[in-house]
C-alpha cells in the first residue's frame, strides 16, 4: 500500500489557448488517472475543470488523451504507468477545447441528430414484438456503446481534417446506422428509408479506410470496424451494384394503386 | 437586476435520467413545449449504471406472474410502509412501460420463444426482471434518449427546428425554483413560476418561465463517503422542493446496497450489482460459511430456503422449492453483511466474499455478467471467473423524497410542482426491491409528464416571474466568488473539497447504515458547523466550467437533505427497512402507519434561512392513508399480524 508521489502534466486553458502546466500529487495504491485529477482539483487547482460521472466506466464521460493515447481517466490505473514516468493528461483533440480538459463534443449530438430513429413495424403492438437472440446479438453489440467518442476523437478522417465533419458521421454514428439496419424489427425499408444507402450517401461510410483506430480505442471492447463498418459497406456495395436489388428496392417503392 | 436570459416553456424537466426524459417524451407528446435541463451530458444520466433490470410482471418466464403477486412483493420489501396506491400503479403499468421501450428500439434480452427475458432478483417472488445483460440502464437511457431525438426529428421536419417543442439543455444546473409572489388579499396561494439555473459551460445564468415544473434529479449518495452514486447526487431536487415549500416524506430510508466494491479503496462504493446472486452467485464468510441462512428475519422465515440444497434447487425447479437467502431484500442482506464484518468473519479488505466462480462456467459468467467481469478485472484485478468478489455494504438510494400524489405526481403544498423518480418518495416504503427503480422512472416518469402537461394547458396567464427571486438566487449563486469580502471577520474562505470530505465522513459514520440516538445527536450539531462553514465556501477562477464553484453551490442541497435524514432518522425509533437503529433493533408495528415530513423551518426567509443554531427543517408526523381493502386483501391475515398495527387490523 506504499504511495509514491507521481509528475503530472495537465493542459489547461481555453478556446484563447492554453499550455501544459506540471502537479506532484501523491498517488495511492489501485487508483486511476481520474482519482489523480480529484486529488489535483481538491487540493491544487479547484477550478480544474473535467468531465466526469460513474467513475466506474459506465458513463464515457471522462474521455481524454493520457500520453497521447484516447482513453477514460476513470478506467486507466495508475499502475500501468512507471512511478518515474510523467504522465501527461490533454483534452480530446479532435473537439473544440471549453476549458482544460472538457471539450465541446457537440459535433457528435448533432451527427446522432442526422441518422434516422428506429422505425416501428407496422401492424406490430407493444407486447407483440417476437426475436430471437441470436438475431438482436449484432445489434446487442453495438449498443454496448457508452458514447465515451474515444472512436470520434481518435478516427483518422476527423482527428486532423476539421473539412471531413460535415460529411461525415464517425464511427460511432455509422455504427448506429449499422445496429438500426441489423435490427431484425426496424421496418426502414417499408417506409421508404433505405439505411445501407445512406450510410453511404449521407453518413460518408465511403471515407471510412478500415484502419481500425476505432475498435483499439473502445472502452467497450466493441468489434467497431469488423463487426459493424465492414458488413455496413458490404451491404452498402450490394445494394449500389446488384442489379436485382435495386431492381426490387424500385418496385417496391412504387406509390400504392399507382 | 442581474443579466439574465429568459425562455418561455410550457414545462421544464430538471434531470434527464430514466424519469426525467419519460416525463419530457409524455409531455411533449401531450402537446406542451417541453425543456429538459441536465447537470450532465445528455445521455450519461446515473440511470446508465443501473444494471440489474426492469421488474415487471410480464410473466414471460413464470407464467404465475401478474401485477398482485408484483404488488406483495413491493410491498413486503418496503415493510409495508409504502404509498399503497403507488405501489398499485407501478404493478399494473410497469408491463407496459418496458412494452413500450421495444416500439422505440430498446433490445432486450430473450427468452427462448422470442419474447423479452426475465431474471430473478432480490424479493421477487418471480423472475421478473427485463434486462439486458448487466447493462440494463444503458440500454433505458439510450432508448429514451433516441426517443426524444425522433421526436425533435419529427420537430425539425415540421418546423424546420430540432429544438422548437422539445429541447435539451446539458450541463446546466438549476438552483431555484421560482414561485409567483402570493396575493395576501387572495386566496389563491404562490404557485410555480419557472426555474433559475447557470450553465456549466459558460457560467451564464438562465430564467426558463415556466407553470409547470418536474423534478426529476434523483437521489442524494454523494452525501456519504461510501457511495455507489455518482457527483450529480446531491439532493438537489429533494433541496429545491423544499425551498420552493414542498414537504419531504420519510427521508430517514436510505438504502445501503449490500454489494459495492471494498478494494481498492478508490473504487470503494462502486456497485456490484444484484443479478450476481440472481443469477447464482453466492456470500460466504471467512470462514467459507454461507452466512445468509443465519439471517433471515422471522416475517420471511416461510419464504426462503433452510439448507444450501433446497436453494440451489431452486434455479432449477422453483415451484417446489424456495428461494436461497441470498435473495433476500436488500436491508436485510446489507445488514448480515455488516454483522459478519462486526464479528471478526470478514474478508482481508473488510468485507464477505461473493462469490460465482465456483457456480458456474467461466464462459456463462463472462456473457450474464460482462460488465461486472470488466470491472473487476480492471479495476482490481480480480478475475470473477476464477476468485471470489469482495464486497461490503454501499450508500445507493434514498426511499424518501418529495412527498407526491400518487395518481399525478404532483408535490404537496406547490401547485405546478411535480416530482418522479428516486426524488419522488412513498412507492418504496422503507426499503426498495431491487428493478422496481427503473420500472418507478419510467411509470411515474410518464404520469408526471402528463399532469404536468395537463396542468401547463389549464393554466390560462403564464404565472409572473418575480424579479426580486431572480434577483436573489443571481446573488446566492454568486456568493461563493466573494466569500472573503462578505464575512471578513468569519476567518479565510473554506475549500468547498474539504467541507464536502468532512460532510460525508460524518454522515457516513454517524447517519450510516446502523444508527445510534447519541450518534445523530452528534451528526446534527457537526451539520449545524458545516453549515455555518458553507456560508465561507470560497473559490478560484472564473465562471467558466469551473467545478470548485459547481460543488460550493451543491453543498447548500446535500446539508439540507442530509439533515432531513438525521432528523427524521432521529426520530423514528424502530429498525425498518433502510433504517437500523442500534437502540430499537425490531420493527414496532406503531410506526407503520406513520410518516415523517421535513418541511423548511422558515419557509419565507429564502437565503435567510441557513440559521446555523437551531437548524433548517421541522419535522411532523403524519398518519398514512388507511391500505385499500381489496389490496390488504391480497395477504393472509397470518402475515398481516407481523406488520399493521392493532387498529388497522380490526378497521
Amino acid at each position: 500500500m506504499s504511495g509514491y508521489t507521481a509528475h503530472f502534466r495537465v493542459w489547461r486553458g481555453d478556446v484563447e489557448g492554453g499550455g501544459l502546466e506540471d502537479f506532484k500529487v501523491e498517488v495511492n495504491d489501485g487508483e486511476v488517472v481520474l482519482d489523480i485529477i480529484h486529488r489535483i482539483q481538491a487540493t491544487q487547482a479547484a477550478d480544474l475543470a473535467v468531465r466526469w460521472n460513474c467513475k466506474a466506466g459506465k458513463c464515457g464521460s471522462c474521455s481524454a488523451e493520457i500520453n497521447g493515447r484516447p482513453r477514460l481517466m476513470c478506467m486507466t490505473r495508475m499502475s500501468v504507468f512507471e512511478q518515474g514516468e510523467t504522465v501527461t493528461v490533454t483534452p480530446l483533440r479532435a473537439f473544440p477545447v471549453i476549458r482544460d480538459l472538457v471539450t465541446d463534443v457537440g459535433f457528435n449530438y448533432q451527427k446522432a441528430r442526422e441518422v434516422p430513429a428506429f422505425v416501428p413495424p407496422a401492424g406490430l403492438g407493444p407486447g407483440e414484438y417476437r426475436m430471437f437472440q441470436e438475431d438482436v446479438d449484432r445489434s446487442q453489440e453495438f449498443r454496448k456503446c457508452i458514447e465515451c467518442f474515444l472512436c470520434q476523437d481518435v478516427c483518422h478522417v476527423v482527428r486532423d481534417h476539421e473539412e471531413n465533419k460535415a460529411a461525415y458521421a464517425g464511427p460511432r454514428f455509422l455504427m448506429r446506422v449499422a445496429e438500426l439496419d441489423m435490427h431484425p424489427l426496424d421496418a426502414a425499408e417499408a417506409a421508404g428509408l433505405d439505411r445501407k444507402r445512406a450510410a453511404q450517401d449521407e453518413h460518408g461510410l465511403g471515407y471510412c479506410n478500415i484502419t481500425k483506430c476505432c475498435t483499439e480505442v473502445c472502452p467497450e471492447g466493441i468489434h467497431i470496424t469488423d463487426n459493424a463498418l465492414i458488413p455496413l459497406k458490404e451491404r452498402a456495395a450490394d445494394r449500389k451494384y446488384d442489379p436485382l436489388v435495386w431492381l426490387g428496392s424500385k418496385i417496391r417503392r412504387r406509390p400504392a394503386g399507382g | 437586476m442581474a443579466a439574465v436570459e429568459r425562455q418561455q416553456w410550457d414545462v421544464v424537466v430538471v434531470g434527464a435520467g430514466g424519469a426525467g426524459l419519460r416525463a419530457a417524451i409524455e409531455a411533449r407528446e401531450r402537446g406542451a413545449r417541453t425543456a429538459v435541463i441536465c447537470k450532465s451530458l445528455f445521455g450519461k444520466a446515473h440511470t446508465v449504471m443501473a444494471e440489474g433490470g426492469i421488474a415487471a410482471a410480464m410473466a414471460n418466464v413464470n407464467e404465475h406472474d401478474n401485477w398482485q403477486v408484483h404488488f406483495r412483493d413491493t410491498l413486503r420489501g418496503g415493510k409495508f410502509l409504502n404509498q399503497w396506491r403507488m405501489a398499485e400503479l407501478h404493478a399494473k403499468e410497469a408491463p407496459d412501460r418496458v412494452w413500450e421501450l421495444e416500439t422505440w428500439g430498446a433490445l432486450f434480452d430473450r427468452t427462448k420463444d422470442g419474447k423479452i427475458s426475465q431474471r430473478n432478483f432480490g424479493g421477487h417472488e418471480y423472475p421478473r426482471l427485463a434486462h439486458v445483460g448487466d447493462r440494463t440502464g444503458l440500454e433505458l437511457i439510450r432508448t429514451l434518449q433516441q426517443k426524444i431525438v425522433s421526436l425533435q426529428q419529427e420537430d425539425q421536419k415540421e418546423t424546420g427546428d430540432y429544438e422548437s417543442r422539445l429541447k435539451v439543455f446539458q450541463e446546466c444546473t438549476v438552483t431555484r425554483i421560482l414561485k409567483t409572489v402570493p396575493d395576501s388579499r387572495s386566496a389563491a396561494g404562490s404557485r410555480v413560476s419557472g426555474v433559475f439555473a447557470y450553465e456549466r459551460e459558460t457560467g451564464r445564468f438562465l430564467v426558463l418561465e415556466a407553470p409547470a415544473v418536474v423534478v426529476a434529479t434523483g437521489g442524494i449518495g454523494k452525501s456519504f463517503k461510501v457511495t455507489s452514486n455518482s457527483w450529480e447526487y446531491t439532493g438537489d431536487g429533494h433541496a429545491l422542493a423544499l425551498l420552493a415549500g414542498a414537504p419531504l416524506l420519510n427521508m430517514e430510508f436510505v438504502q445501503f446496497h449490500p454489494t459495492g466494491m471494498v478494494w481498492p479503496p478508490s473504487v470503494k462504493g462502486i456497485l456490484v450489482t444484484e443479478s450476481v446472486r440472481g443469477d447464482g452467485g453466492v456470500l460466504r464468510n471467512s470462514e467459507g460459511k454461507r452466512f445468509m441462512f443465519d439471517y433471515i428475519p422471522d416475517v420471511f422465515k416461510e419464504k426462503y430456503a433452510e439448507s444450501e440444497e433446497e436453494g440451489d434447487r431452486w434455479y432449477e425447479d422453483p415451484d417446489h422449492n424456495r428461494r436461497p437467502p441470498e435473495l433476500l431484500p436488500r436491508d436485510e442482506v446489507a445488514r448480515a453483511i455488516n454483522s459478519e464484518v462486526k464479528a471478526g468473519r470478514g474478508s482481508p479488505h473488510g468485507g464477505v466474499f461473493l462469490d460465482v466462480s465456483t457456480r458456474m462456467p467461466a464462459e456463462v459468467i463472462r456473457r450474464r455478467l460482462p460488465s461486472m467481469y470488466h470491472q473487476f478485472k480492471e479495476l482490481a484485478d480480480v478475475d470473477i471467473t476464477a476468485e471470489a468478489m469482495e464486497v461490503g455494504p454501499t450508500c445507493h438510494y434514498v426511499m424518501g423524497g418529495v412527498a407526491v400524489d400518487s395518481d399525478t405526481a404532483a408535490a404537496r403544498g406547490v401547485p405546478g410542482l411535480f416530482a418522479a423518480g428516486e426524488v419522488a418518495g412513498g412507492m418504496h416504503g422503507s426499503n426498495r426491491l431491487g428493478g422496481n427503480s427503473l420500472s418507478d422512472l419510467l411509470v411515474f416518469g410518464r404520469r408526471a409528464g402528463w399532469h404536468a402537461a395537463d396542468y401547463a394547458a389549464d393554466t390560462d396567464a403564464r404565472p409572473a416571474v418575480d424579479d426580486q427571486q431572480v434577483d436573489a438566487a443571481a446573488a446566492e449563486a454568486l456568493r461563493p466568488f466573494s466569500a472573503e469580502s462578505q464575512q471578513p471577520d468569519a476567518g479565510p474562505p473554506e475549500n468547498p473539497y474539504t467541507l464536502h470530505q468532512e460532510l460525508q465522513q460524518s454522515m457516513n459514520d454517524l447517519v450510516g447504515i446502523i444508527r445510534r440516538e447519541g450518534e445523530m445527536e452528534q451528526a446534527l450539531q457537526r451539520l449545524a458547523e458545516l453549515r455555518v462553514r458553507a456560508r465561507r465556501a470560497g473559490v478560484e477562477g472564473h465562471r467558466q466550467f469551473n467545478p470548485g464553484w459547481h460543488l460550493a453551490l451543491d453543498l447548500r442541497n446535500m446539508l439540507l437533505v442530509s439533515e432531513c435524514v438525521a432528523r427524521s432518522a432521529l426520530e423514528r425509533t424502530e429498525s425498518r427497512g433502510g433504517h437500523t437503529r442500534e437502540d430499537h433493533p425490531t420493527m414496532d408495528r406503531r410506526w407503520r402507519p406513520v410518516n415523517l415530513l421535513c418541511r423548511l423551518a422558515d419557509p419565507t426567509g429564502g437565503l435567510a434561512a441557513a440559521d446555523p443554531v437551531r437548524g433548517q427543517i421541522t419535522l411532523t408526523r403524519e398518519t398514512t392513508d388507511p391500505i385499500r381493502a381489496d389490496l390488504l386483501a391480497l395477504f393472509e391475515k397470518e402475515e398481516l399480524v407481523k406488520y399493521l398495527a392493532e387498529e388497522e387490523l380490526y378497521e
